[in-house]
């Protein structure tokens, strides 16, 4: 009786397993059946004929489960690269950076005419995409760089970190304080988002002498661990009156700590928060008051990928090889709800 | 003769060995340590006043509120380490992504089906914490069941679900990102309107009693203790070993889902991806610091309890005295090196002996 049992949840545990896995399995898998329409192979250029051919395009992403920002990457990509826009896209989602190789290599023999690629780490690259160039294939980078010869890709559309920290930074600047008492609540340690947006506040901080670091902790991206050094400054008794949380788990950490403790925080309150990567919720909190200020990543890079692809197509070259995305900050005193909907992840 | 010659000297010294052999000593020794440190450093660390939350609620805060509070989730699991560490002389390293699925499969059945954002609760509480129970004890029946039926490793079959855990953590709520705004929510990691300690303490204490409790009227301590020692001769003594392994993972499976409530109440939401990070190392280390032999068998609850303080104490410290980031580490990486080196049973025992034979020559001398 045990025994079947036992057999029975084993069983039970390796279908959920299965049925997890599924999601992503399919979409990885998905090999380009569409041959119907490319065996009109006629030169791209003449596209605006009553029927187009569709653009190849293999899109090698991480997996859309790692974060927000990834899942609101991914459904902006799938959103653009549709049959109605043109396109015939194939979808390869790996974390790791050998799989992504081996989905690249397939997406080279199954003769895609553009290669989209996030890369999961930055070397290794080298020979793929020497295969892809061979075979006439178009490489274009986005969100992540790598560690290879420009000549091998036609255009890197990226995030600048250190942007993002300057937005807001130079925006907590012109709130105009007497003196700036900072909680700086860093992310993982060595990150890009951390190293890019620690360093403007610590800028600034080394410039100005009404600025001052209370304590600089890092919550690897964690909130309860920002709750925990929130915490920690409140009970030393500590003068402060900002908080700059490096994304907006953790400046919803420290928020929790201020509630717990009575400080008022937002627009009118005691406490300036900053927060970044503008989720729906963190943009809500904006609306109402409650936080002052959230800097975006922008994870919508498909529109300044289909605009490559359209000059590429056209016969141009991109203007710039490495094209840095706009990326807005949010003030609570001004935000909409249209903001909200539009560019909460 | 010498014993004739200076009772006294030789009580003290036969008073530390015991002392010193006893398990409870290393975690005491360096929570006074700690608090010594702390009482020098800064006196005010020890100060606790009555103040308001934004509700406007009494609330009682300071550092030692904050350790207390802090520490539960780790006491609850430390708890059923412990156990597991006992019997299957092994440690589960997937509880952290179980707390990840306990507390999804929580915010899951509170938000229905009304997505990620549900005005009301769509079932109450208990309802949403049981299922967690269910689930997480299912769990850690299938972990029980490979570390005791198939006589797996218990560190590379629980290896499955710290993989895999987080992931289906995020498929539970089909990879969003659900945020319980009704308040009720938020006491079991916070504080219950009108009574100033934060909630989560009386959870750790409740949990801790009711251990005790079962300890002192079951047989679960000596069997998981005996199973632990030898499996062997329990068999032979009429125990199934098998069984018992299966049920400390059980019952860790049960403390998961405890301390998943902690975790997500607190913040009313969940990240699937950082919630409860690393939290198996401490609850192991917990165990270490409490003097417990990792490779099973003996046990002393009280010392893993103790050790979970000790932890949550020094994450404090290090956070009060604004160690930088990146040295951080470091440091407790140091201290936690010291500390288990000090309770590992081998190194106690031979200080123990040293004290002994030290006390016992300086009575020698003295008879002279």
């Amino acid at each position: 009786m045990k025994k079947i049992l036992s057999m029975l949840l084993v069983l039970t545990m390796v279908l959920a397993l299965a049925a997890c896995g599924g999601n992503s399995a399919p979409a990885a898998t998905q090999a380009p059946a569409t041959e119907a329409p490319a065996a009109t192979e006629a030169p791209a250029a003449e596209a605006p004929a009553a029927e187009p051919a569709l653009i190849k395009v293999g899109i090698i992403n991480n997996d859309p489960n790692e974060s927000g920002y990834r899942t609101a990457n991914d459904a902006d990509l799938k959103k653009t690269f549709t049959k109605e826009n043109g396109y015939d896209a194939s979808f390869a989602y790996s974390l790791k950076n050998e799989e992504q190789i081996a989905a690249a290599q397939k997406f080279i023999q199954d003769e895609v005419d553009y290669l989209l690629l996030s890369a999961a780490g930055t070397s290794g690259w080298d020979t793929v995409l020497k295969d892809a160039q061979d075979a006439g294939i178009q490489v274009i980078l986005f969100d992540r760089t790598i560690d290879a010869d420009p000549s091998l890709y036609a255009a890197s559309i990226v995030s600048d970190m250190a942007k993002e920290g300057e937005t807001a930074v130079n925006w907590l600047a012109s709130q105009n304080k007497d003196v700036y008492n900072v909680i700086h609540i860093q992310g993982v340690m060595g990150s890009a988002a951390q190293i890019g947006r620690s360093g403007a506040l610590d800028k600034m901080v080394a410039e100005k002498d009404n600025w001052n670091i209370v304590t600089q902790q890092t919550a690897e991206w964690n909130a309860e661990n920002a709750q925990q050094i929130v915490q920690a400054v409140i009970d030393s008794g500590k003068e402060f009156n900002v908080i700059y949380a490096e994304n907006d788990d953790m400046a919803k950490g420290a928020v929790a700590a201020l509630d717990a403790a009575g400080i008022t925080h937002g627009v009118d309150g005691d406490v300036i928060v900053m927060g970044f990567d503008c989720n729906k919720w963190a943009l809500e909190e904006l609306l109402k008051g409650a936080w002052n200020y959230d800097g975006q990543c922008n994870p919508f890079q498909s529109s300044y990928i289909s605009d490559i692809i359209a000059t590429l197509e056209a016969g141009g070259t991109p203007a710039e090889k490495t094209i840095i995305m706009e990326e807005k900050g949010f003030d609570a005193s001004t935000i909409t709800q249209a903001d909200v909907d539009s560019y909460g992840i | 003769m010498t014993k004739l010659a200076s009772p006294e000297k030789k009580t003290f010294g036969a008073k530390f060995k015991e002392l010193a052999s006893n398990q409870i000593f290393i975690p005491v020794a360096a929570l006074l340590l700690l608090v010594l440190f702390n009482l020098i450093a800064d006196p005010g660390f020890f100060k606790i006043t009555l103040g308001q939350n934004s509700n406007g609620d009494p609330v009682l805060s300071g550092y030692l509120i904050t350790i207390l509070n802090n520490a539960s989730e780790l006491v609850i699991l430390a708890i059923g380490m412990t156990l597991v560490t006992a019997a299957s002389g092994g440690q589960d390293i997937s509880v952290g992504a179980n707390i990840a699925i306990a507390g999804s499969v929580i915010l899951r059945i509170l938000c229905g089906n009304q997505g990620a954002r549900p005005e009301t609760m769509q079932a109450p509480i208990i309802v949403a914490f049981l299922a967690a129970c269910a689930v997480s004890m299912l769990f850690g029946a299938f972990n029980g069941t490979l570390v005791a039926y198939f006589k797996i490793q218990p560190m590379v079959a629980t290896l499955i679900l710290f993989t895999a855990g987080r992931s289906i953590a995020a498929w539970i709520n089909n990879n969003q990102l659900p945020i319980i705004s009704d308040a009720s929510f938020g006491y079991f990691g916070n504080f219950i309107p009108g009574i100033p300690v934060p909630t989560p303490v009386f959870i750790a204490i409740a949990c801790v009693i009711v251990i005790m409790l079962v300890l002192k009227f079951t047989t679960l301590g000596l069997l998981t203790q005996s199973v632990g020692i030898n499996s062997h001769s329990s068999r032979l003594n009429g125990i199934d070993p098998a069984f018992v392994k299966f049920i400390t993972y059980v019952i860790l499976g049960l403390c998961v889902a405890v301390a998943g409530l902690i975790k997500v109440s607190r913040i009313s939401s969940i990240n699937y991806s950082v919630i409860a990070k690393d939290i198996e190392m401490d609850a192991i280390l917990a165990v270490a610091l409490g003097g417990n032999a990792l490779s099973g068998g003996k046990f002393n609850m009280w010392g893993s309890i103790l050790g979970a303080y000790v932890i949550q104490f020094l994450t404090t410290t290090l956070y009060k005295f604004n160690v930088a980031s990146d040295a951080l580490p470091a440091y407790k990486a140091v201290v936690v090196i010291l500390l288990v080196v000090m309770s590992a049973p081998v190194v106690r025992e031979k200080m123990g002996k040293a004290m002994k034979s030290a006390a016992s020559k300086k009575t020698a001398k003295e008879a002279k």
